[in-house]
């Protein structure tokens, strides 16, 4: 185990000229020994670039990878000791449950007796015990994946579990399960654990930290609260959240700090503002949907200075709030404690203002 | 269009996929077909386009019956999970084709009309392009403005979104639900999330195991869900349900008797107190975070209960955490499975 320092740029491209050509930006990134990580972002933002990089599969075009102190740029991904788990099962359907989980370590030649502790360990912490002896063949794909899981688990010297997706085939009533299962065995196992998905549950529920990603950049690095309640980027309000942040030109509302564009503000912050309250700007409703556990309603800014120029506010009300009607004229308070403010290039610069 | 069905079934050899059903779906509006995957949704969907017979029952079309009827001879404009386009035609080419098949547009016609739904649908950037060279986004919203381009009276969506992933979802749907708010189309969509079908609105029919169990209104179908089945397929997370858990909860129902079932929907239990509440101490399991909402997996002594708290929440497994609800919060069903007692709801303004 060591820690995972990526220094480095990759193109697919023979001559890059510019971003674009770029699947990943250059980019600083340092995965502490131990950690929970995952890698989270749209199809097509560099995250799976990125896992193989690290797993040796892809060599990036610019710069390198350290393990600890050891250069591993070139290194193939058996010399670096890293263990992977892919979306689809990959195990042996003649061998048992235990013959699976053993194999990474026989393949180790780890002493017999350490293997069946090992073994032993691994099956109780996925509640698979009771199917040691099973031959995985006749398995449902929930349990195949499961033994994936561990057989990525099962070695204590990797220098880290590489994670691709791995709850794709997993029924959606036993996700929360498995999630459940990674969870604690980080706790125990304290190994480095990767995980690429571009579902924010996924992420936010496993890893102590996520890595958000677009257009081949790691635009925050941060634990689930800092992504909801402070997102470093524009693309992180926009993506982390259902709906995601609402931004407006910061010109709208007084108190913008100097540089600031563009004003943030989540859905569940922006809230229905008595008459001539300070700060908040007159709006008419243009759709009111009971989504069950909330209201969320749809509204488009009054903006005299410039009527050319709508602007769309989301907010979410509490299902035993009284929710206004489609047409309404309200007025919406948008600036408060978790008001955010960007700049032209959409990185945060403040934070919160008095309302 | 009215669309009326009339004890429909489907039977398969001598599997049933559909039991025999009634259903008048609500005209120029979306009904949401909500169920898990063999509920029955697909199966229902051919059966309204024409693409399969049905074993018996009746399909009428504004009171006509067209049961025998091929879905050639049907307007019918369909997409399906799966980004289905033309390879070899461009963008422009595939919005165009079932224009250009029913004839009498000429060629300035249809040009501008390819142009209008590409803009809607934001793919005008990539008219003269082939589908392969678009994201999956793209294709699926290229699929998309063909079908709209029918302008068909009836519009079949069998889990249109499903492989895109979950922002782009988010988005599209939106577009979708303006679409069809706009058009006069009526408009069946097939999912097998419960909160797409409260975000789409309109009428939600439940189906489960090949049975339609409720149709209505969707918020209503939601807040009054008819029996325990509706309940669970119309809940993400799954409503807690505790059967024979008045007791064990220590509520005082008028309605609870023993053979009862408490249903909890998930977004009435709270970390924080309210006078009157019940406290419902247990252990975290698990919380599983989405960013808007944090879903506890909590064990207490009536069972294990999940919970949804707004925003962000870190919990250790294992911490000791109190869950507390509103009496007045709590769905029962009867022994039979039927509802008895939903909570009241606060009537809007």
């Amino acid at each position: 185990m060591a820690r995972i320092t990526l220094d480095l740029a990759h193109s697919y491209k023979p001559n890059p000229q510019r971003d674009s050509d770029y699947a990943l930006t250059p980019l600083k990134m340092v995965f502490d020994d131990g950690g929970a990580y995952a890698l989270l972002g749209p199809s097509g933002c560099g995250k799976t670039t990125m896992l193989n990089i690290i797993s040796g599969l892809v060599q990036p075009s610019h710069g390198t990878v350290h393990f600890g102190g050891d250069d591993v740029t070139r290194q193939t991904p058996q010399a670096r000791n890293i263990a992977q788990v892919f979306q689809f099962p990959v195990i042996y359907d003649t061998m048992t449950v235990a013959e699976n989980l053993a194999f990474p370590l026989k393949n180790r030649g780890v002493a017999t007796d350490r293997i069946k502790a090992r073994v032993g360990q691994i099956a109780e912490m996925l509640e698979m015990s009771g199917q040691l002896n099973t031959r995985a063949a006749g398995l449902s794909a929930d349990a195949k994946q499961k033994i994936s899981l561990g057989r990525g688990l099962v070695r204590e010297d990797v220098s880290a579990v590489l994670f691709d997706e791995p709850l794709t085939v997993i029924d959606p009533h036993l996700k929360w399960q498995l999630r459940r299962k990674l969870k604690q065995i980080h706790h125990e196992l304290k190994l480095t654990l990767i995980y690429v998905t571009h579902d924010q549950v996924e992420a936010l529920t496993f890893a102590d930290q996520v890595v958000v990603m677009t257009r081949g950049k790691a635009v925050q690095v941060g634990s689930a609260d800092a992504l909801f309640e402070r997102p470093a980027h524009r693309f992180v309000g926009h993506f982390i959240g259902s709906p995601g942040m609402n931004f407006l030109p910061a010109a709208l509302l007084p108190g913008a700090p100097a540089g600031a564009t563009t004003l943030g503000v989540r859905p569940e912050y922006v809230t229905l503002a008595a008459d001539g309250a300070p700060g908040a700007l007159p709006a008419t409703v243009v759709q009111a949907q009971d989504v069950g556990t909330y209201w969320l309603i749809t509204a488009t800014l009054a903006t005299p200075a410039a009527p050319g120029d709508t602007h769309t506010v989301r907010l979410r009300l509490n299902p035993e709030a009284r929710a206004p009607r489609v047409g309404d004229a309200v007025r919406l308070g948008l600036l408060g404690a978790h008001t955010c403010f960007y700049a032209e290039d959409e990185t945060l610069i403040n934070i919160g203002v008095a309302a | 269009m009215q669309l009326t069905l009339e004890r429909l079934e489907h039977k398969v050899g001598a599997a049933t996929h559909l039991y025999p059903l009634d259903l008048a779906l609500q005209p120029g509006t979306v009904s949401v077909l909500l169920g898990a995957t063999q509920a029955g949704k697909t199966t229902l969907m051919r059966l309204m386009a024409g693409l399969d017979v049905p074993s018996a029952g009746r399909v009428r079309v504004d009171g006509q019956d067209v049961t025998g009827q091929p879905v050639r001879q049907r307007n019918v404009a369909m997409v399906y999970q799966q980004f289905i386009n033309y390879p070899s035609m461009t963008v422009a080419d595939n919005i165009a084709s079932p224009l250009k098949l029913r004839g009498g547009m000429d060629k300035a016609a249809i040009a501008q009309r390819v142009q209008a739904l590409a803009e809607k649908l934001h793919i005008d950037p990539f008219l003269k392009r082939l589908p392969a060279e678009l994201s999956g986004g793209q294709q699926q919203r290229v699929a998309l403005a063909r079908a709209l381009a029918k302008d068909a009276p009836l519009m079949l969506l069998d889990e249109p979104l499903v492989n895109l992933d979950y922002k782009l979802r988010e988005e599209l749907r939106d577009e979708l639900s303006a679409l069809f708010a706009a058009g006069n189309s009526t408009v069946v969509y097939a999912t097998t999330e419960p909160t797409e079908a409260l975000l789409l609105g309109g009428w939600t029919a439940v189906m489960d195991g090949g049975e339609l169990l409720q149709y209505g209104p969707t918020a209503e179908v939601f807040h009054r869900p008819v029996s325990i089945r509706v309940a669970r397929a119309f809940s993400d997370p799954p409503m807690n349900l505790l059967a024979g858990g008045a007791p064990r909860l220590g509520l005082m129902l008028p309605a609870a008797t023993p053979d009862t079932t408490i249903g909890l929907r998930a977004s009435a239990l709270r970390v924080a107190q309210r006078p009157g509440d019940i406290a419902l101490p247990g252990v975290v399991e698990l919380a599983e975070i989405s960013g808007s909402d944090t879903f506890v997996h909590v064990a207490t002594a009536a069972g294990e209960l999940v919970a949804q708290l707004s925003g962000v929440h870190f919990f250790d497994l294992g911490a000791a955490i109190t869950l507390y609800l509103d009496p007045a919060q709590a769905y029962v069903f009867g022994g039979d499975g039927l509802l008895k007692l939903a909570p009241t709801r606060h009537e809007r303004t």
